[in-house]
């Protein structure tokens, strides 16, 4: 019997049919949609005189450009109003269930898909955003894609892909108390580059992935797209199936007992092939944060930046650019840089676990004077679960702003920008230049450290504030 | 989609390596509804500072450089999945864009666009920004049928891979949604073969 990896077992289920010398015909169970990468695929759809072929299947939000501010009021920027107006005219038209501003499921598209229950075990995902790939944390095949391929599932429910290859990344041994989820995926971002894992979809597998929650293992596979990979997934096991139970869009009662028993055989098997395959030790992992402007360009937080002689002389120019950009030296230290702005939120970091994350760091503590700190929920429900665990209470004595749900600060589509210059601690996924707002110098972290880093108003090791004893 | 064949024309170089989708097209210019007009604000924070004067030193900004081809570092279009991308650089007038090392995704949204990636090897990359260098009129060919990339001033010649499918796209001049809506009894065979 032919030995298959998880991805393998998913992808070749949802095959409708191969093209010779081309791309697989890809059936899709759960496709997403928001305003910024829609607009153009309904028009499409409109040019063609043809409708959404599954509504049902269709989830839309509204999360990239909206504010984070009075969202019961109109939208002040009309360009940003206009595009969530046309989201909800094309909704209405083509029966698809919208979670809009006004609606208490409103949220970060990769937020709200978990949170319902509508993102499964067994599934293919897709949504016009590259972070779609959170959904993988399911034991799904979750993929991000362009505006002509959100056409395509539109108009067919089915997209042409290529089948990538296979990556498996594990991490084994137990984490040190400071270091979390978002540590885990900087770290391999920092040994394999942005590009290490172009061409693959990977599967994260060892014990430190197991021991993870849910929430935190979305955390790494949203950010698998940041290492180059078409999405990456984990295989589903109680963890998963504890958290999806009684979510209102999960199978319910004895429908839920047989999902279970079909989503047990979502595994690699043992003897499967990777085309790729990794092994990093937990222990050797440390909080980390950027230093350039990209994903890849981490360090543990005790280390300093690369040396210059320590870069491929083909990246001289471009490394050197990153670091003119971030007004940063080689070999330079950030503990102790002074930091005015941290932002808490991102479809990688807005969870409940993670606001209770920074509460536990800030409970009793006020963020330092030279500190902008705000925290933005990832979805409607996070918000109002936040604030019945009393988390809003502690974030305002601490001096933290908890804003409403929406993308924010993560890509600066709204009002959310860091100004021009100034350095941001945030938990989001991007620190391309002008990420943040043109100008703006963002270095990514987990929410523990920048938690810390408000406190302390300069880059903080969180361990210090745990009172973890180094060696 | 526009009919694609044989290209030679001469290119502009931005030497530089990973870059992602937010340079080529910032996220604030994704507010408009319709997929025109992108090309405007092409690699807009490289291109012009903020008080809106074009960057003397940015290659699009340079005379010197012209043409339908586009040659930049490796791992060319990575991060965020925006077509935008796609639309912002074929707007702009480009017909081919050449690197080392392509993102998936970034990829994709090129071909659905008639954009031609054309990936090289590390070393032809750098024989064509050398090229540049020394003549910024420096001219490639680009056979999409032979699969074929030269560097017309010496002749070197590299051989690049698409698949059968997407040349004949591309070729023809098809999408893949027409593909699609002429294969809906098959998918709904298959959605019926599933309940």
């Amino acid at each position: 019997m032919s030995q298959k990896t998880l991805f393998d077992k998913i992808w070749d289920a949802h095959v409708v049919k191969s093209i010779e010398g081309g791309p697989d015909v890809l059936y899709i169970d759960c496709h997403f949609i928001h305003e910024v990468t829609s607009p153009q695929a309904f028009a499409g759809l409109d040019r063609r005189g043809i409708t959404v072929a599954r509504p049902k299947q269709t989830v839309a939000t509204a999360d990239h450009n909206v504010p984070t501010l009075n969202q019961h009021l109109p939208i002040k920027d009309m360009l940003s109003r206009f595009q969530v107006d046309t989201l909800t005219e094309n909704c209405q038209k083509h029966g698809v269930e919208l979670y809009g501003l006004d609606h208490p499921y409103q949220g970060i598209v990769h937020v709200i898909g978990p949170e319902l229950g509508v993102t499964q075990p067994g599934m293919t995902i897709v949504c016009g955003d590259s972070h779609t790939s959170t959904h993988g944390a399911f034991g799904n095949i979750a993929f991000g894609i362009g505006t002509s391929e959100v056409e395509m599932v539109l108009a067919t429910q089915c997209i042409m892909q290529g089948k990538p290859k296979r990556m498996r990344i594990n991490i084994e041994g137990e984490l040190e108390k400071g270091v979390v989820s978002k540590d885990i995926v900087l770290y391999v971002l920092s040994k394999i580059t942005t590009s290490g894992a172009t061409g693959h979809f990977i599967e994260f597998a060892g014990s430190a992935i197991r021991s993870l929650s849910m929430e935190a293992r979305m955390t790494i596979c949203n950010m698998s797209i940041e290492m180059g990979a078409r999405g990456g997934l984990i295989a589903p096991d109680q963890t998963t199936f504890d958290y999806i139970q009684g979510r209102e869009f999960a199978p319910q009662g004895a429908e839920f007992d047989t999902a279970v028993e079909r989503w047990k055989k979502l595994y690699s098997d043992e003897d499967a092939v990777f085309d790729k395959e990794y092994i990093f030790d937990a222990a050797d992992i440390e909080p980390m944060v950027t230093y350039g402007t990209n994903p890849g360009m981490g360090i543990k937080i005790t280390e300093n930046v690369p040396s210059l002689q320590s870069v491929e002389p083909e990246s001289h120019v471009s490394f050197k650019k990153s670091l003119a950009y971030m007004d940063l030296q080689p070999e330079e230290s950030l503990l102790d840089k002074e930091v005015n702005y941290v932002f808490i939120g991102s479809c990688t970091n807005s969870r409940i676990e993670d606001l209770r994350m920074v509460a536990d760091i800030v409970r009793g503590q006020k963020k330092a004077d030279n500190v902008h700190a705000f925290i933005v929920p990832g979805s409607k429900q996070v918000e109002k679960q936040a604030k019945e665990e009393g988390l809003d209470v502690i974030f305002e004595a601490a001096g933290f702003e908890l804003r409403q749900a929406g993308c924010s600060a993560c890509l600066g589509m709204n009002d959310d920008k860091i100004p021009k210059g100034e350095y941001c601690v945030s938990t989001s996924n991007r620190n391309f230049e002008g990420r943040q707002g043109p100008g703006a110098r963002t270095i990514l972290a987990s929410p523990l450290t920048a938690a810390a880093t408000a406190i302390r108003g300069k880059i903080t090791d969180v361990r210090e504030l745990l009172g973890v004893v180094r060696g | 989609m526009q009919k694609f064949n044989t290209i030679v024309s001469s290119f502009v170089p931005i030497a530089i390596e990973d870059i992602d989708t937010d340079q080529i097209i910032p996220a604030r210019f994704l507010k408009a509804t319709t997929r025109e007009g992108f090309g405007n604000n092409l690699f807009r924070d490289w291109r012009y500072d903020n008080q809106n004067n074009p960057k003397p030193d940015f290659p699009l900004n340079q005379e010197r450089y012209s043409g339908e081809i586009l040659v930049g570092g490796k791992n060319f279009g990575c991060g965020s999945s925006r077509e935008h991308a796609a639309w912002a650089i074929a707007d702009y007038g480009f017909k081919v864009v050449v690197s080392s090392f392509f993102a998936d995704i970034f990829k994709n949204n090129a071909l659905n666009n008639g954009l031609l990636p054309v990936q090289v090897s590390d070393a032809f990359l750098q024989k064509l920004f050398a090229a540049s260098n020394k003549d910024t009129t420096a001219k490639v060919r680009v056979d999409l049928i032979q699969q074929e990339i030269e560097l017309v001033e010496t002749g070197e010649t590299e051989t690049f891979d698409i698949s059968a499918y997407k040349k004949e796209c591309l070729v023809n001049g098809f999408d893949d949604i027409d593909y699609l809506l002429n294969s809906r009894a098959e998918i709904e065979a298959f959605e019926a073969m599933r309940i």
